[in-house]
């Protein structure tokens, strides 16, 4: 029992993780058809900004923590936002070249950063409490899992909150439905694209510094191990839909754990054979529209 | 704006469109009038729809777009209509997943929409206001796809098939509403219910194959059945 605890609120945590990143390029792809793959270099660049931050100000504090996890979400929606103002917009419609520029952005950032702070892991400080645990049903829960779920729930009502009550909110949840009519409407729709770019980088650079205390490190790999399982929520949850990638977050990283543990750790197999389900029963997928 | 009632609210002169290198409109040109109704008709397929879209910058043109006197044929989409102009399209294009009051919200251009006048047409919509427009009839569909240019001050509307595929007493509403609406702002009708036309347009332009074949009186033209007939291929 006590197991099954750990590996449920551990694969909450990781679906946390997940959800950071999924979240921002199911909404990119939703309003405006782009798959994002230097995603993962937004979260990378929190991360790193966020161990800078704490290496100054001494890791083992509250403060010091809340602090890095602001500069990771600003450091994120900056450069995220610079990315679509400077690249994707000068190829608004190319689809394919908007795709082909955030790959060479992948592979160019993961190489700066490799020039920057090298390509051993850096180990993270933390608050203390955050490497002990918390015993639940008998289950002793290490505490850095509930940072994780509690930044993600806070994300995704934040987000939530943002495209139902602003007027940007409307303006990307019209978008995401059908893009030239909002532009009919003499809505110059190209300033959502930033706004969620912006969002989603926010989203990826908080999502980096967590990780940075999920995994204990930081390297110019970690957004990249990230990003491809975020792709994988992002189309079993549907493509564009934000609460399709929350659920689907929470089923593949727990669905992870428990391979891992119980099938001799084939969690990744597994994650990779349910996509294929996925994709063959309800190619949308869970929360996806009908094409 | 000059006081001219001459000056042509909307002129399209040698206007060329293709949709994915197939061209579909050749070499338009026409005027509109600067006050009331003026149809654009002509059989399915030969390019109202893509006329319309082609003014709005929706899809690939060239040629020259006036609208008041000021060239706009090099403008995106959001800024011709900032301009003063609202556009109705085919199928209604109403967002599904947003409710009628998130519609309306997002089409309304400044700080002071035409509320009232919309109460006035369409009281239905706001008994129906947080209603999802997915869940809508196509009727009432087609009320917001209305309602949402009308709550803006235009200089000119552009509304392509208001009433197809509506119940007979549903067309006549939509054809009152666009005739209060015609009152105050100069309307491009594309329509192919001959009744409705009648009723509404002063002016008469016909494109086939993509282009002007007839441009004159709505009056003559549909007193003509013969040549109703040859040019729309209905009496
Ligand atoms: N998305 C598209 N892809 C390819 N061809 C298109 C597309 N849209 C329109 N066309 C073609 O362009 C031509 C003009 O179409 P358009 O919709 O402008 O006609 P229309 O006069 O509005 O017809 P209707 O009365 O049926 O609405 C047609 O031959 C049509 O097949
Ligand atoms: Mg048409």
């Amino acid at each position: 029992m006590s197991t099954i605890i750990l590996l449920l609120i551990t694969g909450l945590g990781l679906g946390a993780l997940y959800f950071l990143v999924a979240s921002g390029l199911s909404l990119i792809y939703g309003l405006m058809g782009v798959l994002n793959f230097a995603h993962g270099s937004f979260l990378t660049l929190g991360a790193f900004a966020g161990w800078e931050l704490s290496r100054r100000m001494g890791g083992e504090s509250w403060g010091t923590l809340i602090a890095s996890m602001l500069l990771g979400m600003v450091v994120g929606a900056a450069v995220a936002a610079a990315t679509e103002f400077l690249l994707i917009r000068r190829l608004y419609n190319r689809h394919i070249e908007q795709v082909l520029v955030t790959v060479g952005l992948a592979l160019a950032t993961v190489a700066l950063f490799e020039g920057i702070w090298g390509t051993d892991p850096i180990y993270v400080t933390a608050p203390p409490w955050l490497s002990q645990t918390t015993e639940i049903l008998g289950a002793r829960v290490p505490n850095d899992r509930f940072l994780m779920i509690g930044a993600a729930v806070l994300v995704l009502l934040g987000i939530v909150a943002f495209l139902r009550y602003t007027r940007f909110g409307l303006i990307i949840r019209a978008g995401v439905e059908n893009r030239s009519m909002v532009t009919a409407l003499g809505i110059d729709v190209r300033k959502a694209f930033t706004v969620v770019f912006a969002i989603g980088g926010a989203a990826a650079g908080l999502g980096g510094v967590l990780a940075s205390h999920y995994f204990g490190y930081v390297s110019p790999q970690l957004g990249g191990s990230l990003l491809i399982f975020a792709f994988i929520v992002t189309v079993i949850g549907g493509l564009g839909s934000l609460a399709g990638a929350a659920i689907a977050s929470v089923v593949v990283a727990i669905l992870q754990q428990f391979a891992n543990y119980f099938w001799g750790g084939t969690g990744d197999l597994m994650v990779v054979l349910l996509l294929a389900v996925v994709l063959l029963v309800r190619p949308t997928g869970i929360l996806g529209k009908k094409a | 704006m000059t006081n001219s009632v001459t000056e042509s609210i909307l002129t399209v002169a040698g206007l060329n469109a293709s949709i994915e290198g197939q061209q579909v409109v050749e070499d338009v040109s026409f005027e509109m009038l600067p006050v009331g109704v003026t149809a654009l008709l002509g059989r399915n397929g030969v390019g109202k729809t893509s006329t319309l879209r082609a003014i709005m910058g929706l899809i690939e043109r060239s040629g020259e777009v006036t609208i008041a006197g000021e060239r706009v044929d090099r403008e995106p989409t959001h800024r011709i209509v900032q301009r003063g102009v609202g556009y109705v399209p085919e199928d209604r294009e109403v967002f599904a997943s947003l409710t009628v009051n998130e519609n309306l919200r997002l089409a309304e251009r400044d700080s002071t929409p035409n509320r009232q006048l919309i109460e006035e047409l369409f009281p239905d919509l706001i008994a129906r206001a947080g209603q999802l427009a997915g869940t809508l009839s196509g009727g009432q569909q087609q009320m917001v796809s209305l309602a949402r240019a009308l709550v803006n001050d235009n200089r000119v509307l552009l509304v392509d098939e208001p009433t197809k595929g509506l119940a007979p007493l549903i067309v006549m509403d939509v054809a009152k509403a666009l005739e209060r609406a015609a009152q105050t702002v100069p309307v491009l009708l594309v329509e192919q219910n001959l009744q409705v036309v009648r009723m509404l347009a002063d002016k008469a332009i016909v494109l086939e194959g993509g282009r002007v074949v007839y441009d004159g009186s709505a009056e003559e033209l549909l007193g003509n059945e013969a040549l109703t007939k040859e040019l729309l291929g209905v009496a």
